[in-house]
């Protein structure tokens, strides 16, 4: 899959963050992985920025852009011309030498751009003729998210190249195909290709944006309101331009007797991670990570070690960046990053609790808070939804996470941050609690 | 060159054995089927757990005095007047350390004298790159007995999985036996050991030893042990530093006709610089933790030279004299820079009150950057009978506290077999729990010069 001809694949540092001090039972050893590449984007010295490549000199890399044009799309009728003008900046936004096909989505999947299964190459050109075959695109039919995704994967699998992603726009449930097709397809898709999700407007599933994001290792959002689609788009397609290396999976090896507990991102956004593992070997696994360009993520790992008694020190986890190659072989990123376990009698060391930990700890406890305080209101227990939304208020303030706080706030009025004292608000807007609970795994790191 | 301690180790779990042992006390492995260990003192080579070059061979050059107003005299101990005890102090720096005859049989005998001392000692400006940094302790050690390769080892822990290029072991993780886990040395008169202890991760405790001789060639033993503080970053890193440092600049002033105790004063020093320029390099990535404070440690020393027994220290690792005619009562030399020793000086706590509090073992001086003031303390002695020291860091005597006490545990032979002394001192402690890292080295004093081979 990834192309490792190319010299310009990422720098990968990994970085551990613990207390490995346990106390003489102890078994539950916590880490916080800060993964960081770097230097991806400096080719040739003399260019900086990741998305000024200059043309074929950046990543080979090909995109699917996915539109939903069922009905719904036509109300407001500015929507349609929102999405369309939102699909065109992202064309615009393509690099050059970037292959490239439009997808007009319904009950069906249909090529809008350029046709006959095929990519085009991004240029002067066809940038002008996608858009031209943009303007005639029109709303009418249903919605079936599932067979876009494989008309996207089988457009993409034709491509030899680097990078493949996909973007998709949704306004509406996905109701012209039973919920298994959706998971079916998504299960297809995984690790084939990336996927950034959105849904505008107010009348889509967050579950159902979030699920495709998550399993295509994508993002998701909302845009509310239809005219910031083009802002969005253009911002999220530079984000795609900057990745240099695709299918990177962190490797965790584990000592015999040891379980892990969970792996899961926790910066930039909560991603779990545990069920997607894969055996690499003995008493080795990796998770996906999905495309990199120079950025930095943080992961949450949580490994049960059997204990080994007092002064005995162990290791609980070795952490390393790898690419799997189609071979079978590896490509090992960076120096791996040791978790250890040691054993103590010194209360004081065993009882301390890493900062990184207790803080994305408490980013996980929010994002759940929220999900489950707004799963409450919806089902009438105003007293759970209550106890949920000030507890995650609380969090949201202790933590420092000023845009959930911000976005909490157009939910419940908030009698007291510190104690987590809060009223649930009487009338909420639809598009305000759709864009709490997606983007309530947002997080943010620790203030160093 | 030194002598190294021959150890035979368990070729299960690395342990030392003793001879006769027929199976691994630590992890129960039938020696039967390997060969007997040689009795005594084999050359093997001790897991390349050799602490420091502890002289012999080139020592850098003689250093100046660093503190201007403490100009070193070059004088022998032997040309002091040893019986001037009751006189007054002499006038003018350098104070030659009165040595008066401690008659180690009166109780009170213990804190003779101490020269005089200035007000402070100006630290500043250090140049730490004046003192040698310490060599890697992990650098990769010559292997035990007969091993596999590196990278080929089999874990000691599981038996069942390779050791991995980071030390760990590729099947239950488990960390490998390091070299300061158990050290031991033998350097002319004088014998270290040093042990992790049962409850600790690693060994942060450090010792130097050695032997020189003064200019008009009479011989010269020295002690240096340290005691990491546990709660500063790198303690192991830091004691390493201070015996090296204070080793050499004793190895260096001696022979150049220094007086012991001004060389031990300056010793300190100098081992102080060596841990504050700790301070200043840059931690390694695995300890970049939000919660750094200096590296910091306890120091004790002893220098056995010319009839004369000096001691030196900062914090609690301590000094224990143990007259060789075990009717004569032995003393403690030394006086804890800890809580519950200042408590007991103030007269608001008994001992037994004050190291009976949990603060007991909080120490109130040490070497490091954030100490606030650095005290060496120095004492010499002049005994009238041949003895041995017994130089040791909390971690022995916590299991034999009073000088009686290590009396008991101390062989009858200590003196002429320094190192299974220290080996039998470290295996109380272990035997005692092993709480805490146990460092002793054993220092013969062979008895004043005039009366030499008496007793």
């Amino acid at each position: 899959m990834a192309n490792f001809s190319k010299p310009n694949v990422p720098r990968f540092s990994v970085d551990v963050y613990q207390n490995e001090y346990l106390p003489e039972d102890g078994s539950d050893v916590d880490a916080i992985v800060t993964v960081t590449a770097t230097g991806g984007g400096t080719l040739g010295g003399a260019l900086t920025a990741l998305r000024h490549h200059a043309p074929g000199e950046g990543p080979s890399a090909a995109v699917v852009l996915m539109v939903d044009c069922s009905g719904s799309m036509d109300h407001p009728p500015a929507k349609m011309r929102n999405a369309r003008d939102a699909t065109a900046a992202a064309v615009a936004a393509l690099r050059d030498g970037v292959r490239f096909a439009v997808v007009a989505g319904t009950h069906v999947a249909r090529e809008v751009y350029p046709g006959g299964g095929r990519l085009a190459l991004a240029g002067a050109g066809t940038r002008e003729e996608a858009r031209q075959a943009l303007r005639r695109l029109d709303a009418g039919g249903g919605t079936a998210i599932g067979t876009w995704l494989r008309l996207a994967d089988r457009l993409l699998s034709a491509a030899d190249v680097a990078i493949r992603h996909a973007v998709l726009l949704t306004d509406g449930r996905n109701e012209h195909e039973p919920a298994a097709e959706l998971t079916a397809a998504l299960d297809a898709c995984a690790g084939r290709f990336t996927c950034d999700a959105r849904g505008v407007g107010t009348d889509w599933e967050v579950k159902e944006v979030t699920a495709i994001a998550s399993a295509l290792l994508g993002s998701a959002d909302i845009v509310a309101d239809p005219s910031g689609l083009t802002a969005d788009f253009t911002r999220m397609m530079e984000t795609a331009m900057g990745k240099e290396v695709a299918d990177v999976a962190l490797r965790l090896w584990t000592p015999a007797g040891a379980t892990v507990r969970f792996v899961k991102q926790v910066a930039p956004s909560v991603e779990e991670l545990t069920g997607r593992r894969t055996e690499s070997g003995p008493r080795a696994g990796d998770y996906p990570l999905g495309s990199w360009g120079d950025e930095s993520r943080d992961y949450h790992v949580r490994v049960r070690v059997p204990p080994a008694g007092l002064g005995r020190e162990m290791l609980a986890a070795r952490v390393s960046l790898v690419i799997p190659g189609a071979d079978g072989g590896v490509r090992g990123l960076g120096t791996p990053g040791l978790v250890r376990a040691v054993w103590t009698d010194d209360l004081a060391a065993s009882t301390a609790i890493n900062p990184q930990v207790a803080h994305y700890t408490g980013q996980a406890e929010l994002a759940q808070a929220i999900r489950q305080g707004l799963e409450l209101r919806r089902t009438g227990d105003i007293d759970g939804a209550t106890a949920k939304l000030g507890r995650a208020v609380q969090l949201a303030g202790a933590l420092g996470n000023a845009d959930t706080a911000k976005l909490l706030a157009k939910v419940v009025d908030v009698v007291d941050a510190a104690a987590g004292t809060v009223r649930l608000k009487a009338a909420v807007g639809e598009a305000d609690e759709m864009t709490l609970e997606t983007r309530s795994t947002r997080t943010v790191r620790v203030k160093k | 060159m030194p002598r190294q301690a021959a150890v035979p180790r368990c070729p299960g779990c690395e342990e030392p054995l003793e001879p006769g042992d027929r199976y691994c006390g630590a992890c129960g492995y039938d020696l039967s089927a390997v060969p007997a260990p040689p009795p005594d003192h084999p050359t093997l080579a001790l897991n390349g757990s050799v602490p420091a070059p502890a002289g012999g061979v080139a020592w850098p050059p003689a250093r100046e005095p660093e503190d201007p107003q403490r100009s070193a005299a070059a004088h022998t101990p032997a040309d002091l007047p040893g019986t001037d005890s009751g006189g007054s102090p002499p006038p003018a720096p350098p104070p030659p350390p009165r040595a008066p005859a401690p008659a180690p049989g009166q109780s009170s005998g213990v804190r003779l004298d101490r020269p005089r001392e200035p007000e402070e000692y100006p630290l500043q400006a250090p140049d730490p790159r004046r003192t040698p940094a310490p060599a890697a302790p992990q650098a990769p050690a010559p292997a035990p007995a007969a091993p596999p390769a590196a990278g080929d080892r089999v874990c000691v822990a599981c038996r069942a999985g390779r050791v991995d290029h980071d030390g760990y072991c590729e099947n239950c993780g488990h960390a490998q036996p390091r070299e300061r886990d158990h050290m031991e040395q033998e350097y002319g008169p004088v014998a270290a050991v040093s042990d992790r202890g049962l409850r600790h991760h690693r060994n942060e405790d450090a010792f130097c030893v050695g032997d020189t001789t003064l200019p008009d060639g009479a011989p010269a033993a020295l002690a240096v042990v340290c005691d990491g503080v546990s709660s500063a970053t790198r303690p192991d890193d830091a004691s390493l530093a201070a015996s090296r440092a204070a080793a050499d600049a004793l190895l260096a002033a001696l022979p150049r006709g220094v007086h012991p105790q001004q060389a031990l004063h300056d010793a300190i020093l100098a081992a102080s610089h060596a841990v504050n320029a700790l301070a200043e390099e840059p931690a390694t990535a695995r300890e970049q933790a939000p919660h750094q404070n200096a590296p910091a440690c306890t120091l004790v020393a002893a220098v056995v030279a010319a009839g004369l027994l000096v001691v030196g220290w900062v914090g609690d690792s301590r000094v224990y004299w143990v007259p060789d005619d075990r009717a004569a009562p032995p003393a403690r030399l030394t006086e804890d820079d800890s809580w519950a020793a200042q408590m007991v000086a103030a007269g608001l706590m008994t001992e037994a009150e004050a190291y009976a509090d949990e603060r007991a073992h909080a120490i109130t001086g040490w070497l490091g950057a954030d100490a606030y003031e650095l005290e060496p303390h120095t004492a010499a002695f002049k005994p009238d009978r041949p003895g041995v020291l017994v130089v040791c860091t909390d971690g022995l005597w916590n299991y034999a506290e009073s000088p009686g006490e290590m009396a008991r545990v101390l062989p009858r032979d200590a003196a002429a077999r320094p190192l299974h002394a220290a080996r039998v001192l470290v295996g109380h402690a272990l035997d005692g729990g092993g709480h805490d890292n146990v460092t002793v080295a054993v220092v013969p004093f062979p008895g004043p010069p005039a009366r030499a081979g008496s007793a």
